[in-house]
């Protein structure tokens, strides 16, 4: 009796967890077939191979798993994956070409308020979205490599796309040619790590309403307008690069109302304008390093109580802009590669405050086309003497401690 | 014509000016370099050159010497050879020299340290920007025949073009700011062979601020292939009409 027990509990755990293959050499051919046999808890190995199925709806707590990248084709005219369970893992497929609809958003994998989903390991080609949590939690989207082919904002959807879910752990994929590589909209509690997101129409990162994210060693390069973060609170951005993000409206990074921010070590290279600040407070801007832009930092005037402290300024066209001629921010502790003051006491700080803000930078401000006499002698004239006597550009608008060296950032 | 050319070319070769002013060009560009960490920024260091130094001296020293060769001039035009002949012999001679000091002072260690496309097109705007102030220099010349009124022509012609050309486009845009005016001060600004060769350095050189805003507009008119040659093609126009008109004045004038 004991033994009969032993056995039949062997066998009701041989049976709680079957794998079931799927492929051409398998008893089982289809993808929905395998879902439908497929019992919760179960593993389903799809076998290498093209499958046809239109849309494939995962309604249990399975693991599915892509062995020798199996290619789930949407025709153009289905979503691909729709995961209706929570705790899903999806493993190693190729998702191409999923419809395009701009009612239903269709993706190459969309989670439907779920939960403990991991997807991870797959190559999404040329989709309309990518991989979409729709009321997630918890969810884990891993080494995913994306890529789209579109050439305008409306034929695209985003790579990466999370709409009103927590605790999500976006890590390493790399996203090409989307409209937004990485969307957020009410995504709280978030992290965001090691991505590359480049040549995607519209913005790199792109995010509103999503506070407490952080963003950590990303590459956001090549983008239409750069990254775009918006109406959100206490976000975290460190050691993230901003590359060659240019174009007449292209920013580095464009802060518009994000308050109680931290943004540290992060490197701006070749961007038009590398931060442009609107409407924002309390952030911390610490220790970043700006290379070649356009503009470093354009701050308007809406913005106030921002620090901008430890960074390096060097060869950038411009070093600041703004609008107005109210100070609300504080410069101090910048090493700017224009600095022209001296340091008699040899404590590496210069004796005199620098101006960021040229003259030139304010008649660009107010009249854009005045671009035209850039590098002539004349606004190297005035750029000089407004240097002297401050007349045009605000006198408070300055570094206390301009550093006479770079500061070590790596 | 060779033979005039030569005997000229030899005589300006000779001269001090000629020597001093590749010699500074030479340091000026080699030290941009040397002291600039990186190229993009030497570069733009030897473009104030080209814009600044090399007009000046190409429109002062052609002037004076113009002044100064006038009794030569006269006999040569005592012999059987044609007014014209003269006149474009003297200019030939005059603006190769001057190319020739500026391609040992500054396009030696441009080619050095910038071989690529920028550092040709500098050359080539180089080039030209000399024959055009050289030309400019011809046409001050030959209308005023007092050598002091001449001087100060060129001085005025060159401050213009270098300072108040700007000034004035500076003060219509402001005035005009309310009016979509991008467009017919692109055609303004290349009135002036400066600005027109500080714009076409610039798109390829700092192109970062200029993308932008009105950068864009710029960088479709003058930044494909076509944009390019139509600016170089202003800028050769600029070397002919000066020149053209000294050259009618010279055939009718009362030496």
């Amino acid at each position: 009796m004991k033994y009969f027990l032993i056995i039949l509990l062997f066998f009701s755990l041989s049976l709680k967890a079957t794998t079931i293959h799927v492929g051409k050499k398998h008893e089982v051919k289809s993808v929905k077939k395998g879902i439908a046999l497929a019992k919760d808890g179960d593993t389903l190995i799809v076998h290498g191979g093209l499958y046809k199925e239109g849309n494939i709806k995962i309604d249990k707590r399975i693991v599915f798993l892509g062995k020798g990248l199996p290619v789930l084709d949407g025709e153009k005219k289905h979503e691909v994956l729709s995961i209706h369970a929570d705790s899903v893992v999806v493993d190693g497929f190729k998702i191409i070409r999923c419809a395009y609809a701009t009612i239903t958003d269709p993706c190459g994998i969309k989670v439907y308020n779920r939960s403990h989903v991991l997807i991870q390991n797959n190559v999404l080609d040329d989709n309309f979205f990518g991989i979409y949590l729709q009321n997630a939690q918890k969810c884990t989207i891993k080494n995913n490599t994306l890529k789209a082919y579109g050439k305008e904002e409306q034929q695209l959807g985003n790579g990466i796309h999370c709409w009103k879910s927590n605790d999500i752990l976006i890590i390493a994929n790399r996203i090409d040619g989307h409209r937004d590589g990485i969307y957020f909209e009410f995504v709280y509690d978030s992290l965001i790590w090691r991505n590359i997101s480049t040549n995607n129409v519209r913005y790199g990162l792109h995010f509103m309403f999503s506070h407490s994210d952080t963003y950590i060693t990303n590459i956001f390069r090549n983008n239409g307008a750069g990254v775009a973060v918006m109406y959100t609170k206490d976000v975290k951005m460190f050691n993230n690069t901003f590359d060659e993000n240019w174009g007449a409206s292209a920013y580095g990074l464009l802060l518009k109302d994000i308050t109680d921010s931290y943004i540290f070590n992060n490197k701006f290279n070749s961007n038009t304008s590398a931060i442009y600040v609107e409407g924002s407070s309390r952030n911390k801007i610490e220790k970043n390093q700006f290379n070649a832009n356009g503009w470093a930092m354009q701050i308007q005037a809406s913005s106030m109580d921002n620090e901008v402290v430890n960074n390096n300024f060097i060869g950038n066209t411009f070093d600041m802009g703004t609008n107005g001629s109210l100070v609300l921010n504080t410069f101090d502790s910048n090493y700017w590669d224009k600095y022209e003051g001296y340091d008699l006491n040899k404590d590496e700080i210069g004796d005199v405050p620098y101006h960021p803000l040229s003259l030139f930078a304010v008649l660009i401000e107010n009249n854009p086309s005045a671009m035209l006499l850039f590098r002539s002698f004349m606004i190297t004239l005035l750029d000089k003497s407004e240097k002297v006597l401050p007349s045009i550009t605000p006198d408070n608008f300055i570094d206390n401690k301009p550093q006479m060296k770079p500061l070590p950032l790596l | 014509m060779n033979r005039i050319v030569k005997i000229i070319l030899s005589d300006i070769l000779k001269n001090k000016i000629v020597l001093v002013y590749t010699l500074i060009l030479a340091v000026l560009s080699w030290s941009s370099f040397g002291m600039e960490d990186n190229t993009a920024k030497g570069m733009l260091t030897i473009l104030n050159v080209i814009l600044f130094t090399v007009p000046l001296v190409s429109i002062l020293f052609a002037t004076i010497y113009i002044y100064n060769s006038s009794e030569f001039i006269e006999l040569l035009v005592s012999q059987p050879i044609k007014r014209s002949k003269i006149w474009i012999s003297l200019f030939i001679s005059l603006s190769l020299s001057l190319i020739i000091s500026f391609l040992i002072g500054s396009g030696i260690p441009l080619l050095i340290n910038a071989p690529d496309f920028n550092g040709i097109m500098m050359l080539i705007i180089g080039v030209l920007i000399t024959a055009i102030f050289v030309s400019l220099a011809f046409f001050s010349a030959i209308f005023n025949r007092d050598k002091a009124r001449g001087i100060g022509t060129s001085i005025v012609i060159w401050l213009f073009f270098a300072l108040i050309f700007d000034g004035l486009i500076l003060f219509l845009l402001f005035q005009f700011s309310d009016y979509p005016i991008e467009k017919p001060m692109i055609f303004v600004t290349s009135l002036s062979p400066i600005d027109l060769a500080r714009i076409q350095m610039l798109l390829h050189l700092d192109a970062s601020a200029m993308m932008g805003y009105t950068g864009a507009l710029f960088k479709e008119y003058f930044g494909n292939g076509i944009g390019i040659a139509v600016s170089l093609l202003l800028l050769f126009i600029w070397v002919i009409i000066p020149f053209v008109l000294s050259l009618k004045k010279f055939k009718t004038k009362d030496l």
